[in-house]
């Protein structure tokens, strides 16, 4: 896999079968053929991996559902160098690292990309099935107009 | 607020919630009059059902839906679920499907341990909170376990199809095998990381360990010729010597109030080791010359009783793992069919296999259409639930002079020498050591 890619790196995490879980995925998969000018990949969210591949990119787009309280369907848009991902978004596993452990700790090893743009989607059901709630689903249509827009103005 | 002064005579160390173990535990420690009157390893992850719900499922789903229980060890899932029903339909899986088995755990091995040596415990060692911050002052150390894991990575993505929760392995072989050529890009990586393996053993020989020697019986699997991944006796360092058929007979689990997951123990013995500490202690001689020579250097003798030291001996089984690795692909033939054929039978079958954390158990009672009709898992950390307590128990009464906080660190210390996974176990990490 080469990971040296310029392109600027677009990735979905989350699992498909836990319902709105898997919104992050739905998103990259509705956005791989709008995007020719990126790289786009599924992730499982296993920390390691994403450490690598944050540290082999210029530019970097995560998604991923975020379970904060807040009403369901929120879109976060955390930009990675002006604040730290909040742990409690992303906490999927307590002895593998989650996400926002692995952008902290990309952070510390000074390997973070020059751009890292972490978009969240409050999901309202996590149960195991497959398909997100009607509310998640309108979250998605909106994050792809945002990241469009955001990506239009690097290239 | 913890305490900075030495521990008084009656006090309760408490830790609430367990970090870096898999699951979710807690840890419980009472001292009364200047001893230790009580000590609970909790474990408060849910119980998981996952011997109920294999009953009435074919034998060829066990492969796959017990590697669910552990994102960390799926591999040690299968390969016992595989051996079990092998065993129970009486096939022998050999050659080189056998040593592609043998690779594959090599994968698991490495990801696990340099997971445990690097992110989760040396910052016990180093005196720091979490891996994170341990980067900042040890990056180096952090990029070389990150790229060792990937090593581990790619050889349980190529054989098993995917990173997490393989899915290319099936009872009687897998379901694809690999080309030689498929099989070459490893060589290079695995050769690097035979010298990353080194580096992180003087790393780890490197560290301050606690004076803590205990008289453990250890059990592992011992081969004749081998360093032990998939077959063996069951041995013990007090006598024991089985095929996994007698486990049932020799050991036992029982319920405990504290714990969602059982405790098991030796019948008319007790508590018992399993784990890197207890495979080195067993198999020293069935490690590799490089493997016992850097041992060596690292000041571990032929045996080793200090559970602390286990960080080593990961250290050492991950360079085994990278060797064994290397001369499994070097001798690689890709053999003429991916699978034996399996019959299936009304029989019991056993599988006993070394997962990261030490033997893992499976029986399976099968008809003769090959349904699964009961299933025994016996998970390593279920088996080394009493021994933590006993560790507990000694350290904290060995320590009773160290100040409260610093006594809390290193009792969450001592339950991470075992690397315990919970989600494994319940089928558990909070601290909590009190003084009254």
């Amino acid at each position: 896999m080469d990971y040296e890619s310029g392109m600027p790196l677009i990735v979905g995490i989350g699992n498909e079968f836990r319902r709105d879980d898997g919104v992050g995925l739905e998103i990259v998969r509705k956005l791989r053929p709008l995007v020719p000018q990126a790289e786009v990949q599924e992730a499982s969210g296993e920390g390691a991996e994403l450490v690598e591949l944050l540290s082999e990119h210029n530019a970097v787009y995560l998604f991923d559902a975020v379970s904060s309280g807040a009403a369901p369907g929120t879109i976060y848009r955390i930009d990675s160098h002006k604040e730290p991902v909040p742990t409690k978004f992303f906490h999927y596993s307590t002895h593998d690292f989650s996400l926002a452990e692995a952008i902290e700790l990309t952070r510390a090893l000074g390997s973070l990309p020059r751009v890292l743009v972490v978009y969240g989607i409050e999901g309202a059901d996590f149960d195991p099935g497959v398909g997100l709630s009607e509310v998640v689903s309108y979250a998605v249509d909106d994050v792809i107009k945002q990241c469009l827009a955001e990506l239009a103005t690097v290239s | 607020m913890k305490s900075k002064k030495p521990i008084g005579r009656s006090e309760i160390l408490k830790i609430n919630y367990l970090a870096r173990v898999e699951g979710e535990g807690a840890m419980y420690v009472r001292v009364k009059s200047g001893k230790v009157a009580d000590v609970k390893l909790r474990i408060f992850e849910p119980p998981r059902f996952f011997e109920a719900f294999l009953r009435g499922r074919r034998y060829s789903e066990a492969p796959d839906l017990t590697a669910r229980i552990c994102g960390i060890c799926p591999v040690a899932y299968q390969m016992s679920a595989c051996h079990a029903m092998e065993n129970a339909f009486g096939v022998l899986v050999q050659g080189q499907l056998r040593e592609l088995r043998r690779l594959l755990y090599c994968g698991e091995w490495i990801e696990s341990h340099v997971l445990h040596i690097a992110m989760l415990n040396a910052p016990d060692f180093l005196g720091y909170p979490d891996a994170i911050q341990m980067a900042r002052d040890h990056p180096d150390l952090v990029k070389l376990a990150l790229q060792l894991k990937k090593t581990g990575n790619s050889i349980v993505n190529l054989l098993g199809g995917r990173e997490i929760h393989p899915i290319n392995v099936r009872v009687g072989g897998f379901y694809r095998v690999p080309t030689k050529a498929e099989l070459e890009p490893l060589v290079e990586k695995l050769k690097w990381a035979q010298d990353a393996s080194l580096q992180l053993i003087k790393v780890a020989a490197g560290l301050t360990f606690p004076d803590f020697e205990q008289d453990y019986e250890f059990v592992a699997l011992r081969h004749p010729d081998e360093y032990p991944f998939n077959e063996g006796q069951i041995v013990s360092s007090r006598g024991i010597d089985i095929p996994a058929r007698e486990y049932d007979a020799h050991f036992a689990e029982e319920h405990v109030e504290h714990s969602n997951a059982l405790h098991s123990y030796i019948k008319g013995h007790g508590a018992y080791f399993v784990g890197p500490l207890a495979r080195y202690n067993l198999n020293f001689n069935r490690l590799s010359p490089m493997a016992q020579q850097a041992a060596k250097e690292a000041g571990l003798g032929e045996s080793c009783r200090n559970p602390f030291k286990s960080i080593i001996v990961r250290g050492v089984e991950t360079l085994w793992a990278c060797e064994e690795a290397l001369r499994i692909i070097t001798n690689y033939e890709m053999p003429p069919a991916p699978h034996v054929e399996i019959r299936p039978r009304t029989a019991v079958g056993y599988g006993c296999t070394e997962a990261p954390r030490g033997i893992l158990y499976h029986r399976y009672r099968l008809d003769n259409h090959g349904v699964i009709l009961d299933a025994t898992i016996i998970p390593p950390t279920s088996q080394n639930q009493k021994i933590i307590e006993n560790d507990l128990r000694n350290f904290v009464a060995e320590n009773l002079d160290l100040p409260t906080e610093k006594l809390s660190l290193r009792c969450e210390q001592a339950i991470r020498n075992y690397d315990p996974c919970i989600s494994c176990a319940t089928h558990f990490l909070k601290l909590t050591v009190e003084r009254d």
